[in-house]
């Protein structure tokens, strides 16, 4: 039994990270439409971007490597590289792209990945880099000596990062004027513009934000595995999320995160000797696959209905 | 002033609905046909047989199938690869396990086997549509390299799951020179794009076309939706498949499942789109474009920037590139090469006079 719940601890914790990249692609998909696939090439190239900042500040500022100075001016550098990203992507991807039909824009999201990844390789080169974010990855103490219940501090972190984070975005949509111009739009385009919401501003505002979610969910990954290429895989992770969830739910992202995280890992421990392991890889398609075919839109997504 | 239909009277049904009704069309194929068929592979080396033109006949052949069924029925999927991948298995399989089975046949199971495999996995786009079915094909694409993978039987257990190739022998005459394997490839591809261009022309293909442009109103009209979709996916497969094992067979030799991996799904794709969505010319066109493009960037790019800056600086350039090139064709024509091509042609018809 305290196994069992160990597994599932660990699972809707890791859950919470799937969540985090998936969140990036909910706010870029409700807001513009766009199956943002560059996601992960995002998280990547914001972790990539912090770490190397982290490497050179104190060699520019001459300050000491491990001062609180270094780590937030290298934040603030990396959130300034996304923004300058998703403008850059709204400019010169997105503008000439618009009525384009949706599979027109995902692809040109996937020739994104390439671009964006070729980016952060060619600046930072492409070595694996630790990120210390002075949290241990180590089991808490209290639960382990009277429960015997295994869970990460780290995981615990991640969760309270990604719980904030989700506050802070819901704080930002509900009392915000942004806010509520990024909610109308999402709603309806062409309502939104005959208001007078200026639409190419709402998408850089989304594509910021999807950056700085892309930047916190690069940290606490990079901070797990170390800022490598890998990280770009995390999108993988998140879609099955996301169709779980329904591309258009914040909440569904959190709730399919922590759904897939689990049941991912209570598989793997619980059936995944039985055919031989590793089913982690597809184990959260079928699952989401499975769900689909009861609910094709997705737990919260909204429900599309056809007119001929 | 040299393509001009004019004079040329299409007396019967069957001329008015053959697959180039202007004259010069026919021409042009044949001589095309003559071109690859006959004077390539007796002109050309051995590296441009092998390391261009038979991957992009097979390469055309896997975007071929994936146009069917993204192109012509409307279902976004992004598990070609694996179809692919079912396909060399299957042939390798039925080639090991059945004495003195014909390669053609084997070639022909293997599709029927691939096709069967990917009616399974399309049977989710009788419920879900658009990105959910996308994503949703991607369980297809992971599931089926995994099963490879750890299940050794479809390997015939070789540790690694890597399988070599067994000749190819047809009637006795083996197939092991370059220029023997590129023309068994030119053939069948050939054959399966005629068939495919028919296909896409027949009933069959105005039911897809229906599906795709709104499959509610298609259905109010008559279609089949599950039918024609599942017609969609089963006769995709089967050419993705087909592709697959002549991925094996006539072009690599040695394949492991992990080779059909995403990356392969997603360049088949990008072959489509920068091909022509929808057009078995443009499948054609975008497969050479994405063959050819890496290479190119190999030879091109240490050419200008000499080699001092190292082979990751290299790499990393050409993924920039290439992503940007993609966006850029998708900005500058969405509909891809074939679409310039028929822009071309229309120009031509009326040079040098315009009106």
């Amino acid at each position: 039994m305290q196994f069992f719940i160990e597994v599932l601890v660990g699972g809707l914790l890791s859950g919470v990270m799937y969540a985090l990249v998936a969140l990036g692609f909910v706010l870029i998909y409700k807001a513009s439409g766009v199956f943002n696939f560059a996601q992960g090439a995002m998280v990547f190239f914001a972790a990539l971007t912090f770490v190397g900042f982290q490497e050179v500040l104190p060699g520019w500022l001459g300050l000491e490597a491990d001062s609180g100075v270094v780590f937030w001016l290298a934040f603030l550098l990396a959130f300034i590289a996304m923004i300058v990203l998703g403008i850059a992507t709204e400019r010169i991807v997105l503008r000439p792209l618009v009525n384009q039909p949706h599979i027109t824009l995902f692809m040109a999201t996937i020739g994104l990945t390439y671009v964006v990844e070729g980016i952060a390789q060619m600046t930072w080169g492409a070595n694996v880099r630790g990120l210390d974010l002075g949290i241990v990855d180590e089991p808490i103490a209290w639960l382990m000596d009277n429960y015997e219940i295994g869970v990460s501090k780290f995981d615990l972190f991640a969760a309270g990062v990604a719980a904030s984070l989700v506050a802070l975005l819901a704080l930002l949509f509900q009392y915000t004027k942004v806010g509520r111009a990024l909610r109308a739009v999402a709603d309806d385009h062409q309502a939104a513009l005959s208001i007078g919401i200026p639409l190419q501003t709402i998408w850089r505002v989304v594509w910021a934000v999807a950056g700085f979610v892309a930047l916190v969910a690069g940290m606490i990954w990079g901070a797990r595995n170390g800022v490598q290429f890998a990280l770009t895989f995390t999108a993988l992770k998140a879609l099955p999320v996301l169709i779980l969830g329904g591309f258009t739910s914040v909440p569904g992202a959190i709730v399919g995160g922590l759904i897939i995280g689990a049941s991912e890992k209570l598989a793997e421990v619980y059936v995944g000797p039985f055919v031989g392991g590793g089913i982690e890889g597809w184990f959260p398609y079928m699952l989401a696959l499975a769900f689909l075919l009861f609910r094709p839109e997705g737990l919260f997504g909204e429900k599309h209905i056809d007119r001929v | 002033m040299l393509y001009r239909e004019a004079g040329q009277f299409k007396a019967t049904y069957a001329e008015d609905s053959q697959i180039f009704p202007i004259r010069q069309d026919r021409i042009g194929f044949w001589v095309l046909m003559l071109v690859f068929g006959v004077a390539v592979p007796l002109l050309t080396n051995e590296y441009w047989l092998k390391a261009i033109l038979i991957p992009v006949l097979i390469f055309s052949l896997a975007a071929i199938g994936l146009n069917i069924l993204t192109g012509y029925a409307g279902q976004l999927s992004l598990g070609s690869a694996a179809f692919m991948a079912v396909g060399a298995f299957a042939a390798y399989n039925f080639i090991l396990r059945i004495e003195g089975m014909p390669f053609l046949v084997a070639l022909v199971l293997a599709g029927v086997t691939a096709a069967l495999v990917g009616i399974l996995f399309g049977l989710p786009s009788l419920r879900i549509k658009g990105f959910y079915l996308a994503v949703a094909t991607l369980a297809a694409q992971f599931f089926i390299v995994w099963a490879l993978v750890k299940f050794p039987w479809f390997s015939n257990n070789s540790s690694s799951g890597v399988v070599t190739a067994q000749d190819v022998t047809i009637l006795g005459y083996t197939f092991s020179t370059p220029e023997a394997k590129y023309v068994l490839t030119f053939l069948i591809v050939a054959f399966m794009a005629l068939l495919a261009k028919n296909m896409v022309r027949s009933s069959t293909g105005r039911a897809w076309m229906a599906v795709r442009d709104m499959d509610v109103a298609a259905q109010v009209i008559g279609f089949r939706l599950m039918r024609t979709k599942l017609l969609a996916f089963a006769v995709s497969s089967f050419y993705c498949g087909v592709a697959g094992a002549l991925y094996a067979y006539t072009y690599i030799g040695t394949v492991e499942p992990e080779g059909f991996n995403l990356d392969l799904s997603f360049k088949i794709l990008f072959m489509i789109i920068i091909g022509g969505v929808g057009s078995i010319m443009g499948s054609f066109l975008g497969a050479a474009f994405i063959v050819l493009l890496p290479i190119f960037l190999d030879n091109f790019v240490p050419m200008i920037f000499g080699d001092a800056l190292g082979a990751g600086f290299v790499s990393n350039f050409q993924l920039i590139v290439f992503g940007g090139l993609i966006i850029f064709f998708l900005i500058v024509e969405p509909h891809g090469l074939a679409r310039l091509w028929q822009i071309a042609k229309e120009k031509l018809r009326l040079w040098p006079f315009p009106h």
